[in-house]
């Protein structure tokens, strides 16, 4: 049996909020690593940091806040009754997260090419605090990789719904509380992103 | 007073059968649904925990060898502490209660609701599968330390993904626990006419949305030291092995604090109901639960004073492991004022409440033992941090869980148990459990350590005790059990509000109608306020 369904916007939009402060605690965990073994092995850290490839970084962050753009613009559109154009942002949305993937694959690729992934002999053999480098590297861009795929397929399950008519431009806050989640995917990124190509 | 009204939520029609409770996103539903769950692995728990007493019952091996005895102190561990003591509380009466109290229908997010309860479920199932496949049962201690757990044979890498999948379900009740707080109070249920549980459970739900998230990145952490080799807690690669320490209590220590205040919240809803008298200091009850909940989060070092952490740390979460103790003094010294001049009915909530109060205080102060760091060098990994905590989390948090039981279940049933029974319950578990975990703190100052299947003779006379005590416990809770369950299913109606409790879910009908309230409440007055109340 379930209630008659009682809708409430601001309620959702705060489990949305409070959700995405779990994620990023989650992360939190990974960044206290990252911090803590930094000051032990600065210099590790900044050889590694410097075999990463700032030009492809690069691209995917332009790539993720473009995204993020799309997002946003979505949130607008559908608040204005535009189906066809919010469906078309969502897409837009995917297909950035498709980019950004493809490019994380050739990325990873390349390192594992040299012999740089965890467990590697050349990492074990190779100064401690490079490992925990590409393992904290793999293990940052892998969970947030997860979180695209899972906020990729979020948008297209969204954009279906938008199709549909089940999401329009009195009931929204399945849409905008996605957006949300993508933000937040890009967010983490946008702390990814000088950690590990920039500031080493 | 009213009789059960045709229309309550037992017989409401819709879904037939189990799919009527199973995929039924009612609170109250979803609530037994918890409760059955966490009783049985409680049960489980308890069995286990029995086995280890006899185990111990006589030096050398008695029953099993050691690694037998490493899995089973594992599996009991994270038994009672994942699939009962954690989810408990929330889940089972939280879910059950908390809607009402603050006069809402149901929860913020019902679909929400019963997808935590399945995902309770695939976690608890997932932990099970680990027990019989791959290396066998982990042995690690329910604390999974490394080194040791990324090398043991054992079966920890599935059991981690158990225990990360319970953690998403405590995130989801979190959220759904504080939006619902926020949003769905009646009106004119202001702050402070909050009832306390329902405080202690947004104090709760907060700890649950802030701590969880860690000890989820600390068991993706292990399970790929284990599956991927990353190393970053294996010093030969440089890492280091404290630092999963610190992740672990950085969650494992607020999540004590998940443990104990709901326990302590249904205790102030208890305590003044049986002595007829409004609560004592209302609002430091409420605030010393967020106290407790914000101070809780910084003292993880306690549990790491002998790790090899630096002294400074070590000073410094001392320091801040005494703060803790005030606002938890404040509840005790409240509770205890709310009975003075109180008229007292010695029923058998009252009872179980009243316990709560002695065996916290003793697990409590024993914890400040253990929380000052001279004395915690010569007590650490020793019985008497297992006294310690099962003072602490059974017989505060199991005793409170148990006066729930008992305060609420009959509101939910229509039907009560007798008395009489269980106050000899009560009895004997009260004595059965002090002779088990007394005299474990005695052995464990005069330094017989934890988690050893064997010990040295001069230990003999005093396990024998506790193993002894551990029987009159059980017998009590079978006790106990048979005479509640007989009562709810087969019992005296239990109608109205026989005792007199002024929070709102005494003022619906019993058992509750689907839609727990006939008209939208509006709240006049504070839930302490016995007037008009009915009972003498
Ligand atoms: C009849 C009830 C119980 C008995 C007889 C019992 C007995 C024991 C014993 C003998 C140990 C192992 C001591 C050692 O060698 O280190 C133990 C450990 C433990 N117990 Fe219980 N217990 C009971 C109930 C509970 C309850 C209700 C909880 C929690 C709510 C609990 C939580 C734990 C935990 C967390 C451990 C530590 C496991 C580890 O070392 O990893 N127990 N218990």
């Amino acid at each position: 049996m379930s209630h008659p369904k009682h809708t409430d916007y601001n309620g959702d939009k705060l489990g949305m909020w409070l959700f995405l402060f779990t994620e990023l605690l989650l992360f939190g965990g990974l960044f206290i690593l990252y911090a803590v073994y930094l000051a032990r092995y600065p210099k590790e850290f900044s050889a590694g940091g410097h075999q990463l490839n700032l030009v492809l970084g690069t691209i995917n962050t332009v790539i993720l806040l473009t995204s993020s753009l799309l997002a946003a613009m979505a949130v607008t559109a559908v608040q204005r009754g535009q189906q066809r154009l919010t469906m078309g942002l969502l897409g837009g949305t995917v297909l950035c997260a498709a980019g950004f993937m493809l490019i994380k694959y050739l990325e990873w690729s390349a390192k594992i090419q040299h012999g740089i992934f965890p467990n590697s002999p050349r990492l074990i053999q190779g100064a401690p605090g490079e490992s925990i480098f590409f393992s904290l590297y793999y293990l940052s861009t892998g969970i947030h990789g997860l979180h695209v795929l899972i906020g990729a397929g979020l948008l297209g399950w969204v954009a279906l719904k938008v199709r549909s008519g089940a999401i329009h431009s009195h009931d929204y806050v399945l849409l905008e509380n996605s957006a949300l989640y993508w933000h937040l995917v890009d967010l983490i990124w946008i702390f990814i992103f000088p950690l590990y190509y920039l500031m080493l | 007073m009213t009789t059960a009204p045709p229309d309550n939520f037992w017989n409401d029609t819709g879904r037939t059968g189990i799919s009527s409770w199973i995929f039924s996103t009612d609170h109250k539903r979803i609530g037994l649904l918890y409760f059955y769950s966490v009783l049985t692995f409680f049960l489980v728990g308890v069995a286990l925990g029995l086995l280890l007493r006899i185990e111990l019952m006589a030096p050398g091996r008695t029953i099993m060898g050691p690694q037998t005895y490493n899995a089973l102190f594992t599996v009991h561990g994270v038994v009672m502490i994942f699939l009962f003591i954690l989810p408990g509380f929330p889940g089972a009466f939280g879910n059950l209660v908390m809607p009402i109290q603050i006069g809402a229908r149901d929860v913020a997010f019902p679909r929400l609701n019963l997808f935590s309860w399945w995902l309770y479920l695939a976690g608890a199932v997932i932990i099970l599968v680990s027990l019989f496949t791959g290396g066998g049962a982990p042995d690690t201690g329910w604390t999974f330390y490394v080194p040791f757990s990324t090398r043991t044979g054992t079966n920890v890498s599935l059991a981690v993904v158990g225990v990360f999948i319970l953690g998403f379900s405590a995130i989801l009740t979190g959220v759904n626990f504080v939006t619902t707080i926020h949003r769905l109070r009646a009106e004119g249920m202001t702050w402070t006419r909050l009832p306390l549980f329902t405080w202690s459970l947004y104090a709760t739900a907060w700890v649950q949305i802030l701590a969880t998230p860690i000890l989820a990145i600390t068991l993706v952490l292990i399970f790929s030291e284990r599956v991927l080799g990353t190393g970053l807690f294996d010093p030969s690669r440089g890492g280091d092995p404290i630092m999963f320490q610190h992740l672990f209590w950085i969650y494992s220590h607020p999540a004590v604090y998940i443990m104990i205040l709901p326990a302590m919240g249904i205790i102030s809803d208890i305590i003044p109901v049986f002595s007829r008298k409004p609560i004592f200091g209302y609002k430091m009850i409420a605030f010393s639960s967020l106290a407790i909940a914000a101070a809780g989060s910084l003292v993880w070092g306690h549990h790491m004073f002998t790790s090899g952490m630096s002294d400074n740390a070590v000073l410094v979460f001392s320091f801040l492991t005494f703060i803790v103790a005030i606002p938890s003094a404040i509840k005790v010294f409240n509770w205890v004022s709310t009975l003075y001049k109180g008229s007292i009915s010695l029923e058998a909530p009252m009872l179980f409440a009243l316990s709560f109060i002695l065996l916290f205080s003793i697990g409590g102060l024993t914890g400040l033992i253990l929380g000052a760091a001279a004395t915690d060098v010569h007590v650490h990994d020793t019985h008497f941090v297992v006294g310690h905590f099962h003072y602490v989390m059974f017989g505060g948090t199991g005793f409170a869980f148990f006066a729930a039981m008992h305060y609420w279940l009959p509101k939910f049933y229509g039907r009560t148990y007798s008395q009489r029974g269980a106050i000899v319950a009560w009895a004997l578990m009260f004595v059965g459990f002090n002779v088990l975990y007394f005299s474990m703190k005695v052995l464990g100052m005069k330094g017989m350590p934890r988690r050893y299947y064997d010990y040295l003779p001069e230990f003999t006379t005093l396990n024998l005790v506790s193993t002894i005590g551990s029987w009159i416990l059980a017998i009590g809770l079978l006790i106990m059990l048979m005479n509640l369950f007989r009562g709810l299913f087969r019992g005296t109606p239990f109608t109205g509000n026989p005792w007199g409790g002024a929070t709102l879910e005494w003022s619906i009908p019993t058992p509750p109608p689907t839609e727990n309230f006939i008209e939208e409440p509006v709240v006049t007055h504070g839930p302490y306020d016995f007037t008009g109340t009915g009972r003498p």
